[in-house]
């Protein structure tokens, strides 16, 4: 049980209950939408860039716990940040994640409380969907894009 | 001859005695090594046969005992081991002839699966009987094996798909079905048993009735041969397809069973050896049934290892497994329905032992994530079944679904598992 306490922490299921910046924007930069094949998970992440910075971010979608809670925390962390520092993030949170023996999950801030994916490989994928589809809206690429 | 005589009633004795002192679920347990082990510290339970089944050791120990004793291609080889094999692989034949009473073992094909024995039917009775305008008809609880290759077929052919709606027990409406038969339609395919839900489809009515239309009918029966007894002069089905690993047989072999006037006027579906009668540049002639639907190297220990599987089943009996089964089903529908969040997808009169459910709040796979912590395997997801999902709206269900090895027991397990799931994560 220690595990899944470490997992489901209560920030996450706060984040999975309410979730922070759920909503399309009208006026969106970029968009791109996310498909998990295997639970049936979806995310769409639309974006305001202004002068290579995230102005606003919000996000729509239905998914597990991880997934919703992973994307909402997303959001708040990568407002007001460049693309590049957004990029950035991503990668130490792929490693924290993945349980890469390099990683610092100190320096995740708020990214932190997935830190408990790492025990459960199957999960990883939910928690990386919304920044995967970060990534390609900031790409803009068009194709909805699948962790598959 | 004597010896003879002595050896067949001994064999009736033993299965009087099965069928009538019951059946022993502990002394089953101990035939299936899987079942023995801890996960996360818990005993296994596992409970995602829709999915995929155990296996007994005389499965396992009868593909080894191929692979030890006599592997050789078959069908082409005038030395021991060879002729050993294609007795072995040709008995299992003849044996699955009479597991489904069928005519003749020359309607018996082995495939990796249902869903290749789909897209065998898919492809060859498509490409003989299937032109445009066409129509071919199949259910919303269909799994995605038996939609995708006849909308393939569909596009290739400018066809039609047609599809049966289904009531909110997960019912196929028979008056919708009975409409949809017209002058046009080329084939019926539909689930014997649905994977998602667990409805046992009317299927003899529904055969009947596209008999008296003259249209033949296709069973997807892989979810139906673990469970129930299958006849397919019975039923009078012209195909009827099941997968060797979920009636605890080994992956990669299946059976595709067809009225022998279908298949010999079906084209071959792939072209190699052993499907071949002579081969010149200039003309191929092709080979007898059941021969020219079996292209290439088969799968000759997964044949063995099915022949074993079946075996064992029938030995076990299908009274028996209903009786189990039914148990378990009504005991874990009773257990699920005490849960206040939980709500059962999937209510039909007539079901098999699956369950999907729904709890409210909380997304399947984080009830599969606490489950398994648990050593409890259930499915999460949408199994295979989309169009199931959205005619419940729904996104995934979470799926327990039960052998006959599995116990009450099992049942409590996953419902105080449910309870802790529901406390960790609401």
């Amino acid at each position: 049980m220690d595990e899944l306490r470490e997992l489901y922490q209560e920030v996450i299921l706060d984040h999975n209950k309410n979730p922070k910046n759920f909503r399309e924007l009208e006026k969106a930069t970029h968009s791109s939408e996310g498909y998990n094949p295997l639970c049936g998970d979806r995310v769409h992440v639309f974006l305001k860039v202004e002068d290579g910075r995230i102005a606003d971010v919000g996000f729509t979608g239905s998914g597990c716990a991880i997934s919703k809670a992973s994307a909402s925390v997303m959001t708040t962390e990568i407002k007001g940040k460049t693309v590049d520092e957004s990029k950035e993030l991503f990668k130490r949170f792929q490693k924290v994640i993945t349980g890469d023996s390099a990683a610092d999950a100190s320096k995740l801030g708020k990214l932190a409380v997935f830190a408990g994916v790492r025990e459960f490989p199957v999960r990883v994928k939910c928690a990386a969907l919304a920044w995967h589809t970060l990534l390609a809206a900031l790409e803009k690429k068009d194709d909805p894009i699948s962790t598959e | 001859m004597e010896d003879v005589i002595d050896t067949v009633k001994v064999k009736v004795r033993e299965s009087f005695v099965v069928e009538h002192n019951g059946f022993d679920v502990t002394t089953v347990r101990e035939d299936f090594p899987i079942l023995q082990q801890k996960v996360h510290g818990h005993n296994l339970v596992y409970l995602d046969n829709a999915a995929s089944s155990q296996k007994p050791r005389s499965v396992i120990d009868a593909i080894a005992s191929y692979y030890k004793g006599y592997n050789a291609n078959i069908h082409r080889g005038v030395h021991y081991l060879s002729e050993l094999a294609t007795q072995r692989y040709e008995d299992v034949r003849l044996q699955i002839k009479n597991f489904l009473n069928a005519e003749t073992y020359r309607e018996i094909i082995f495939t990796k699966g249902t869903t290749e024995a789909i897209n065998l039917v898919a492809s060859s009775f498509g490409r003989k009987f299937v032109k445009a305008g066409d129509e071919i008809i199949i259910s919303t609880m269909e799994h995605h094996s038996n939609i995708v290759p006849w909308q393939m077929l569909c596009e290739a052919t400018s066809a039609k798909l047609r599809v049966i709606p289904i009531n909110d027990d997960a019912e196929i409406l028979l008056d919708e079905y009975k409409k949809l038969i017209n002058p046009r339609t080329r084939l019926v395919s539909v689930a014997h048993i649905s994977n998602s839900l667990g409805t046992i489809n009317p299927v003899n009515v529904m055969i009947e009735f596209a008999h008296q239309h003259n249209v033949p009918v296709m069973l997807d029966g892989a979810q139906a041969v673990p469970h129930q007894a299958v006849d397919v002069r019975q039923l009078d089905c012209d195909f009827y397809a099941f997968s060797g690993h979920k009636v605890f047989g080994p992956t990669g072999i299946g059976v595709l069973y067809g009225k022998e006037r279908y298949l010999q006027a079906m084209p071959p579906y792939q072209g190699g050896g052993d499907m071949i009668e002579s081969v010149t540049f200039e003309k191929t002639t092709y080979n007898q049934l059941p021969n020219k639907f079996e292209a290439g190297t088969p799968n000759i220990a997964g044949v063995i290892g099915l022949g074993k599987a079946l075996e064992y089943v029938s030995k076990l009996g299908y009274d028996a497994i209903h009786h189990h089964e039914a148990e378990l089903l009504n005991y874990a529908t009773e257990s699920l329905e005490s849960i206040e969040k939980v709500r059962i997808i999937g209510t039909a009169k007539q079901k098999a032992s699956v369950i999907s459910f729904v709890v409210e709040g909380i997304h399947p796979h984080d009830i599969g994530t606490v489950l398994d912590r648990e050593g409890i395997a259930i499915r999460t997801g949408h199994h295979c079944a989309q169009p199931v999902m959205q005619r419940f709206n729904v996104p995934a269900t979470s799926r327990a679904s039960f052998a006959f090895y599995n116990t009450t027991d099992e049942v409590d397990k996953l419902v105080a598992a449910l309870h802790r799931a529901i406390d960790l994560l609401s």
